[in-house]
Formats: C-alpha cells, structure tokens, sequence
C-alpha cells in the first residue's frame, strides 16, 4: 500500500509548485482506497510532503468532499441548495432518507449507502439533482431516486 | 467538409438529458447506412437553454431540434437527413434557441462571451483557432504590457464574479508591484448556488479562457498561472486538461510563446467542496494546499497573493472578455452595456422557469426580460411570487421590482444585486420564511468558522427561522434577525459573512408581511412550513 501511495505522490510532485499538490494529492489518494483516506495513508502522506499531520488532517476536515471515515459503496449526494430547494428538492430529501433508512452522514448498517449533502453542483438546468460517487442524476423526482436505489442494491448483490 | 454537419450539445447539463446515448444512436445510424461521408457529427457545448431535452442542430440548414428520446433521433435522421424534409414535430420554436433569442439586440457577430459556445468542438484547438482564436494573444505580445493593460482599462471591464471590481486596475496594481515571480489565477470555483455559467463557458470554449489568461501574464509579469475549479466539475476538468495540453503543442503556452520572448505555464488544481473557496484569498489559500480560510486584507492579492507572491485573481467570464477587448479595441467593449458595467452578461436563468440555462445580454437588462423575455416566464403557468437574484448571496425581490436594469450599480441604486448572474425564479407555492431559512442553512453550512459574527450569526439565524417555520416565532424575532445581519455585515472577517445581510435583509423587507403572518398564527399562510403545536422545547443544535 505504502508504495502505492507514494507512486501517487511522485507523480503529483512533477507538476508542483512548492506546497500546491496537497490537495491534488488528496484527491487521487482518496480515489485509490475508494471513498476516504485512511489514517495509515495519512501518515505517509505528512512524512513524503513535509506537512504536519495536524495539517493533513485539518485539509482533510475542513472540506466536505474528504473523509477520514470508511464511507459506503454509493455516497449519494443530494443538493439542498436553492435552485434545487424550489424545484422539489426536499421531497428527494425526504425519498432518499426513508428508502435508505439513514440521516445525512450515515451509512447503511450493510455498509452499501452514504447519504450527503451537497451545496449546488452547477447542474441547475436539470434541477433538483442528486450525485451517486461521480456521476450525476438530473431531474430526479423521488419514485426516481427511490427506482435508483433499487437498482443499485441490486446491482451490488 | 461534408454536405452535411450534425451539432450536438453535450455539456453537462445535455448529457444529464442523454445526449451522449444520442450521440452514439445517431453515429450507428450513420454508420449503418453507409453515410460516413456525407454527415459529420459534431458534439459541441452548450446552445442556450434547455427545455427538458437536448438541442441538436443540422447545418447548413441551420435548424434546431430537440430531443427527448432515441426515437425522436431516428425520426431527425429519416426526415431530415435522409428524406431532406424537416421534423416538424421536434422542431425548435426558433424563441427558444441563442441564435435568435439574442438577435433582438445582440447579434450573432457581436455575441462578446458565449461567441463559441455550442459553435465549436471545444476539444478541438484548430476550430478555435479557426474562429480568429489566439489572434488577441498575437496582437497583444505586439503589445507592450502597460498598453494591454491601458487597453483592458479603457474597456471599462468589471470583475464578473460579483464584486465588479475594474479589472485593467487590478492588472495596473499587480504590474507595478516589484517581484522576481507573479502569478496569475484563474477563479473557477463556481459556488453561488444557481450560477452554472463558468461550467458552461469552460465546457463549451475552454481556449478563450486560456487566452485571456496568457495576456494576462504578459500584461502584468506573471509566468505562471493556476485555473481552480471545483472538485465537484468533473466533466470541466478534463476539457481544461486536454486544452491546457493542446494550446502547449500548439505554442501557445510554454517558452517563448510565438516567438515573442514570453514564457508562460498553466496548471489546474482542483478545489475540494467549500463555497468560502471562491473568496480570493481563501482561493490562495487553498491552493496552497491549506483550508480555504480567507486572508485579512489588505495586503490585497496584487501585492501579496499565491506563495506572498503579487497575483491576479479574476473569474472565468471576466478573463474570456480580455481576447475580444484586445481583438476588437475598448470602444467596441463600450458599445455594449451601461456606461458604469459595460459589456454583456452572462446570466443563469433557474428555478421555477420555462426555460432553463444561459444567456448573454447587455448588462442592463432589465430583470423582466430576463424572466419573460429569454426565460419564458413561470412554469406550469403559476405566479411569479419573488426572484432572487445574484445567488444565494443576492437580493430577493418581489414583481415590483422586475423592471430594475441590472448592472453593478443596480445593488446601490434599487437594492437589486447583479452578483454573479443568477436569476432564481420563485413561483407562489413557495414561503418566504422557509426559503429564507433554507439559505441561511446554506451560509451556516459554509460559514468556515473563522470569525464570530458569521459563524454564530449564520446559526443564531437558521435557529430563529427554525422557530418561526415551526410556528413558535416571537413578536420580537424579525428584530432580532434584522440585528443579526447587520452584525454580520458590519463585522465579519470577509465577503462572505458581509454578505449574509444581502439576502436575509432583503427577503425580510420585501415580504415582511409573509414573515409577521408565521407569528402567533395557526398554520403556515402558504402552506408549506409544518407547524409544530408541542410543549416540547426547540431543539437547539
């Protein structure tokens, strides 16, 4: 693992700056363990770029699309802004709380689904919108959100 | 070229519609009946707006359609192209479409912004340089640096982020700071809920940004520039790649570009979810690789910016304006606009409107046209009961003030903010007391904690409205809410704290009457917010 993490950094460090890749760093690692960064990747991360752990670790927090916990297999996000607000967002809220049985921030007891919120994804001609990992779903109303669920819990068995 | 050219729109909001399933539908068509040589299919950005389907149009007739399903595609391809006669049932009513919606007052030609989006292959290099691209780029290495920038200054061009601050200024202060290296960004961290226009313009014309910002380095002495855009932008990100790697083979960045001595390098970094991001110096920050935490200011970025180096820091649409300045001169840029914001604007159209997505006017327009005129007016034939304007970070208005003409004057003169180019149409099944509380959970969300007056202000907010959505507002509530903003205006640490007044102040003053009707009542008068009538205590979070 250590090595992978750190064939990542390398590559990172050929388009740097100086203290500019931490977060490009972040992405890639992130995407390597699936949906989070572990603590032993963090670790190495602090050691090969010089940062404090501290510091790694406040990146990490500060912006919503980071984890440090194990997410599930699907992280759904859902918009709660505006655009998305008057154009039935709550009602999709409200669909995707009761299919999955969670609360924002939660993971289902199988560990397939993390349910998230979003701020707007600039995707508000196809309002209200909801994200599944990295791919997008627009116009959804709830039977389609409730139908997508479906699919994917099925998709995973 | 073939006799025949096939566009389709695939930007992200069209392949959400499945424009890439279209796409491919129409190529086997093609293909099976032996028409490779006569139809060339073209995916290109956005055309405008989007009413529930993707836009494809067949040159050289010029025709716009639309489509819902694979059917509708085979029916284009049997009447259109292999019959010569047109769809008629999918056809586009020629309103709905850029081409003709802008050509009351804007023609084709002098489209300034949106010039190549949903024309060209944005994946394509040659196509923009086909459409006189990088041609400002020669021009202005023919240039000195002080007459690129006297030039951008003479343009009138204000910052189309939102804060309207003259750019050929901010370009001046950056110049004359004395520095071995400066840097010239590129903010692309399109947050304010609603606004989609930098996706759109990245997507469909990613060259002309680029461009901008190479003259930008000439004009003040920076060698090198990052563009950050949200994480979130996956389809944006990988059209900014690919441009950056072309305009590179192409000469256009790196050493000695064009032979002129001037050497210039563009990155991408990539933002990873916070709205504060698009703050400019949170930006630096960030890109830094530490929280976007905003900066105290002065010293302001032209001084002490990227790595405490001078820097430039402009949004996506206010770059792609640079290219046209320094191709068609200053005097062309004043033709458009006012004589305070000149230029165009381009404007995301939201919400419970007909017709969804971007339009390019001369700042100016009024408020009306904008919802009516290019939007449609309300969908599903409701009433319009408010539009909020500028973002989440803008101005709710009611229909009395529809016809203010919006400029960066419009905030100071009528109380109606420009912002960074959102009009939220709002139909009358809407409560004002819940979309005020549903945006201030969005400033709570985002508040980055650094300062008291935002962080507290914000949650102090969101409790207060929590109360009166559920029925249990106090009398002296409005008040305190009243109190709440013009703290947080008044002493927040940055634009974004000073900025929650915009939008609670305004909601409060121009639908009071809907926020007193919460209090002491028995149900929600619009019938959205649910009473709560326990003895239990309000959770406070």
């Amino acid at each position: 693992m250590r090595e992978a993490i750190l064939e990542v950094i390398e590559k990172a460090r050929k388009t740097a700056e100086e203290r500019d890749i931490l977060i490009n760093t972040l992405h890639e690692i992130q995407r390597m363990f699936g949906n989070f960064v572990p603590p032993e990747a963090i670790e190495v991360i602090s050691e090969e770029l010089k940062v404090p752990l501290s510091r790694v670790y406040e990146v990490l927090t500060f912006y919503t699309m980071f984890s440090t916990k194990k997410r599930g297999k699907y992280v759904v996000r859902v918009c709660e802004s505006l655009p998305c607000h008057v154009e039935g967002g709550r009602e999709i809220v409200r669909a995707l709380k009761e299919e999955l049985g969670i609360d924002f921030g939660q993971t289902t007891p199988d560990g397939l689904f993390t349910l998230e919120t979003t701020s707007c994804l600039g995707l508000c001609g196809v309002a209200p919108v909801i994200m599944v990992n990295d791919e997008y779903f627009g116009n959804v109303t709830p039977e389609k959100v409730r139908e997508l669920v479906k699919k994917m819990r099925g998709d995973a068995r | 070229m073939k006799p025949i050219t096939v566009l389709v729109s695939v930007d992200s909001n069209s392949v959400l519609l499945g424009a890439r399933h279209f796409l491919n539908y129409l190529r086997d068509l093609v293909y099976d009946h032996n028409l490779g040589d006569v139809v060339e299919i073209l995916e290109t950005g956005s055309m405008g707006v989007y009413p529930e389907g993707v836009i494809v149009s067949i040159l050289p007739d010029n025709v716009f359609y639309l489509v819902k399903t694979e059917e509708d595609v085979r029916t284009i391809f049997e009447e259109h192209i292999l019959k010569g006669r047109r769809a008629s049932r999918l056809l586009l009513d020629e309103g709905k479409v850029k081409s003709s919606v802008e050509i009351e007052r804007l023609t084709q030609e002098t489209r300034v912004v949106l010039k190549n989006v949903g024309e060209i292959d944005p994946t394509d290099i040659e196509e923009y340089i086909a459409r006189d691209g990088y041609f400002a780029l020669a021009k202005a290495l023919q240039m000195r640096p002080e007459e690129v920038i006297e030039e951008v200054k003479k343009s009138g061009l204000r910052g189309r982020g939102g804060a309207g601050f003259p750019t050929g200024l901010k370009w001046e202060f950056t110049a004359k700071a004395k520095s071995d290296q400066k840097y010239v960004l590129c903010n692309a961290d399109e947050g304010e809920p609603g606004t989609f226009k930098d996706r759109l313009i990245m997507e469909g014309d990613p060259h002309s940004l680029i461009e901008g910002m190479v003259i930008a380095g000439y004009a003040v002495g920076a060698t090198k520039g990052y563009i950050y855009i949200r994480g979130e932008y996956y389809g944006s990100i990988e059209i900014l790649k690919k441009a950056i790697e072309q305009a590179y083979e192409y000469g256009f960045l790196g050493e000695n570009i064009l032979g002129s001595g001037f050497s210039f390098d563009l990155k991408v970094r990539l933002g990873a979810g916070a709205y504060v991001a698009g703050e400019e110096t949170a930006l630096i920050e960030s890109i830094e690789g530490k929280p976007a935490k905003p900066r105290l200011k002065p010293p302001y970025p032209p001084t002490y910016g990227l790595f405490g180096k001078p820097t430039v820091v402009n949004n996506v649409e206010t770059f792609v304006n640079v290219p046209r300045i320094i191709l068609n001169g200053a005097d062309w840029f004043r033709s458009f606009g006012t004589p305070s914001s000149p230029g165009t604007k381009v404007f995301s159209l939201v919400g419970n409107v007909v017709r969804k997505g971007i339009v390019e006017v001369p700042m100016g327009t009024t408020v009306r046209d904008l919802v009516f005129r290019f939007g449609g007016g309300v969908e599903k034939g409701r009433q319009l009961k408010m539009v909020q304007t500028g973002g989440s970070a803008g101005t709710f208005i009611g229909p009395d003030k529809l016809d203010v003409p919006l400029d960066f004057d419009s905030y100071g003169k009528y109380g109606v903010s420009i912002g960074s180019g959102v009009i939220l149409v709002i139909d009358d099944i809407h409560c004002a007391v819940d979309l005020a509380l549903t945006v201030m959970q969005f400033f709570e969300h985002e508040s980055c904690g650094k300062c008291t007056p935002c962080r507290e202000g914000t949650r102090m907010a969101v409790d207060i409205l929590t109360r009166i959505s559920r029925g249990q507002g106090r009398e002296e509530d409005l008040e305190l809410l009243r109190e709440i903003a013009k703290n947080a205006g008044e002493a927040s640490f940055c634009g974004m704290g000073q900025s929650v007044p915009v939008p609670l102040l305004s909601i409060l003053d121009n639908f009071e009457e809907e926020f007193r009707a919460h209090i002491g009542a028995e149900r929600c008068p619009v019938g959205v917010c649910e009473f709560v009538r326990t003895s239990k205590k309000l959770k406070v979070k």
